[in-house]
């Protein structure tokens, strides 16, 4: 029977199955960070458990970790004693931990991909609901909590039960000015953050497939903001050069072996999916959130919606509290409001081509007086190839902070945060209240809006730069 | 884990549609390394004023909260980031169970692994529930899991979905790990059979 790459992918996991149980499925890759791991090494600790395959597993400090001069102490003796007990978990458990002083520290699921260590046909999990990222590579890559980042420590496998298949089929092409962000911000507008609860999404069709990698991974990292426990994209000539020559992929003949294993993985012709939803890319126009969470979005022209003609009570309940929060007014354009900060960044937005695209749009200008402009890149490898190519003059000529690798604004937890009511267009994955800071007002874009809206100060329409 | 034993209870209504977990509890409390502790966090945006004082307006705050263990929440409860902070807050608060009609996975999974019973009705019984609390804020539910039924205010009883292996951890206290541990035959045949792609340590 034909099926579905989702479909392959679960089912070379299984490890035991039995009625009335969820399936036990195996972990190929197991990424940990900072925040939701403690606890899972102290119940390891309390069992007299031992890490089952720390060469499986990869530890990095990015949610709580400053972002300014590394040399200095860290002056959150919190934060502080969470990203050294991280790395007094590793040692004691005996799993690599790219640290604060590693090279090739940075958020978790820009580490993975860059390394290599992320690879089509995998299970990647992560205690991070982001972790969907990992899809870009035809991997089945989901979030976890903490009771089951203990599981996988432990055992190496979860319990599971089979999401349903959600194909969103992306056909046509991208205009000037729209970005792979534009695509997951239109398809979460328009199926709602709950949308694909209980599902995995397959992302295909020709706008995905002229996708780079990094775009991919934009667009699989949102997928938990449209409520699907995953998101991937079948691996094709894209995945396999961007992996080739990475420091984990497979070398010689085994990446020749590899290479074989991984063309099988593709949804069989036939194969049918639960859900399936089709997007014209070539319709689509440069995205912005408006509210209180990532559904909450529009085309960056289009007027805000009127609570008053939302029919469902609790629906207009949800858009009422959301533009008072946001202090914004139903029926108004977003365009033209006045912003505070802007952060570049984040697993959705912090590779390398990102930084280059809003580098584009800020070459030889000057950003806002009124802005301050933070960019973070996403690790340490990503920082490297930013220096390489005269990345950093660019943005610190054009009035922006050059920072160090880590979550930063996206999570607001290492004191890169917006003040109360300062309003921000934000590259990273969630508007959620007080998400970037209690009381901060967060307008979700891609970098190349985020970068227009920084020269001007206001939200802006990045095809009037250009 | 603590095995989930049926009560009857007043409810918390707090009828907003996707309250995501930043709300539950908010990210800048996740520098923390224990478990414990958490209750004081709980919505805690939504439940302190700028200065730290309890916002009266908050149905947390309001007497009618005191000593009730289920919550009433809208639709696609517990959406965004996998924090188990979440369920831990909502359970050193006292809460037991969360009733919607509909939640999100990752925070389902985790509510199921600390005894807080997530009950999904249909929307029309969740209505029903509102209208009641919301007429009587004494109003109680009782739940019971083994049946899977949620008896509303009126006597109405009203089914809930709950699997066969979850209900079997939450009325017998069983902790998933354990039930993994014992699977330790069959994991190592599968990884006997199955080399690995990569290895992190070198």
């Amino acid at each position: 029977m034909p099926r579905t790459i989702i479909e392959k992918l679960w089912d070379s996991h299984v490890v035991y199955e039995r009625p009335g149980a969820p399936t036990l499925l195996h972990i190929d890759l197991h990424l940990v960070h900072e925040v939701t791991s403690p606890q899972a090494f102290q119940g390891l600790r309390e069992r007299g458990l031992k890490v089952r395959r720390p060469d499986l597993t990869l530890a990095t400090a990015d949610h709580s970790i400053p972002t300014t001069d590394r040399s200095l102490p860290i002056v959150d003796e919190i934060a502080a004693k969470q990203l050294a007990q991280l790395e007094a978990n590793c040692a004691e458990f005996g799993i690599r931990c790219l640290g604060i002083r590693s090279d090739w520290q940075g958020v978790v699921h820009i580490v993975g991909p860059e390394l290599g260590l992320t690879q089509p046909g995998m299970t990647v999990v992560c205690g991070d609901s982001h972790t969907a990222t990992h899809g870009a590579f035809g991997a089945l890559a989901f979030g976890i909590g903490t009771s089951e980042v203990e599981q996988v420590l432990a055992s190496q496998c979860l319990l599971q039960r089979q999401s349903k298949t959600f194909q969103v089929r992306v056909d046509g092409a991208l205009k000037p000015g729209v970005a792979a962000k534009d695509i997951i911000l239109a398809l979460i507008a328009r199926i709602g953050v709950g949308g694909g609860t209980g599902s995995v999404f397959e992302f295909t069709g020709g706008a995905i497939g002229a996708l780079s990698m990094e775009e991919r991974m934009t667009v699989c990292n949102m997928s938990i903001e449209g409520g699907a426990r995953a998101g991937l994209i079948a691996p094709d000539d894209t995945t396999f050069q961007y992996l080739g020559g990475r420091p984990h992929a497979p070398k010689g003949a085994a990446w020749d072996a590899a290479l074989a294993r991984w063309k099988r993985l593709p949804t069989d012709e036939g194969a049918t999916y639960d859900r399936s939803v089709t997007i014209d890319a070539g319709a689509l126009e440069p995205m912005i959130t408006y509210g209180t969470n990532p559904g909450m979005g529009l085309p960056v022209g289009a007027p805000l919606p009127d609570p008053a003609r939302i029919a469902d009570p609790l629906e207009r309940e949800s858009v009422t509290k959301a533009l008072k929060y946001m202090g914004l007014e139903g029926g108004k354009p977003l365009l033209g409001h006045a912003i505070d900060v802007v952060f570049i960044g984040s697993c959705t937005n912090g590779r390398i081509s990102d930084l280059r695209a809003a580098a584009g749009v800020l070459k030889g200008r000057k950003v806002s007086s009124k802005v301050r402009v933070l960019v973070v890149p996403g690790s340490q490898e990503v920082k490297r190839q930013a220096i390489a190519e005269g990345l950093p003059e660019i943005f610190r000529a054009a009035g922006c902070q050059w920072r160090e690798p880590g979550c930063s604004m996206c999570i607001a937890m290492n004191g890169d945060q917006l003040a109360p009511g300062e309003y921000s267009v934000s590259t990273s994955n969630r508007n959620f209240e007080g998400r970037q800071g209690k009381g901060g007002r967060t307008f979700l874009a891609s970098p190349l809006t985020a970068a227009a809206s920084a020269i001007t100060g206001v939200v802006t329409d990045v095809r009037t730069v250009l | 884990m603590k095995p989930f034993t049926d009560f009857q209870s007043r409810i918390v209504p707090l009828p907003l549609n996707n309250i995501d977990t930043d709300q539950i509890i908010p990210a800048r409390f996740l520098k923390t390394t224990s478990k414990l502790g958490l209750d004081a966090q709980l919505f805690c945006d939504w439940r302190y004023d700028a200065q730290g004082n309890p916002n009266p307006d908050f149905v947390l705050n309001q007497p009618r909260s005191r000593g009730a263990q289920v919550l009433l929440a809208g639709d696609n409860f517990g959406c965004g980031s996998s924090r188990e902070h979440a369920p831990w807050a909502l359970t050193q608060f006292g809460f037991r169970a969360v009733v919607s009609t509909s939640f999100a996975d990752i925070f389902r999974q985790n509510s199921l692994k600390n005894s807080l019973l997530p009950i999904a009705i249909p929307s029309d019984a969740h209505a029903e529930l509102l209208a009641a609390v919301e007429a009587d804020p004494g109003a109680e539910v009782a739940i019971d899991l083994p049946n899977q039924t949620l008896t509303l205010p009126g006597g109405r009883k009203v089914e809930f979905p709950v699997d066969e292996f979850s209900k079997h951890c939450l009325v017998n206290g069983v902790d998933e790990l354990s039930y993994i541990l014992q699977q330790e035959p069959a994991i190592a045949a599968f990884e006997a059979a199955r080399p690995a792609a990569i290895n992190t340590l070198g």
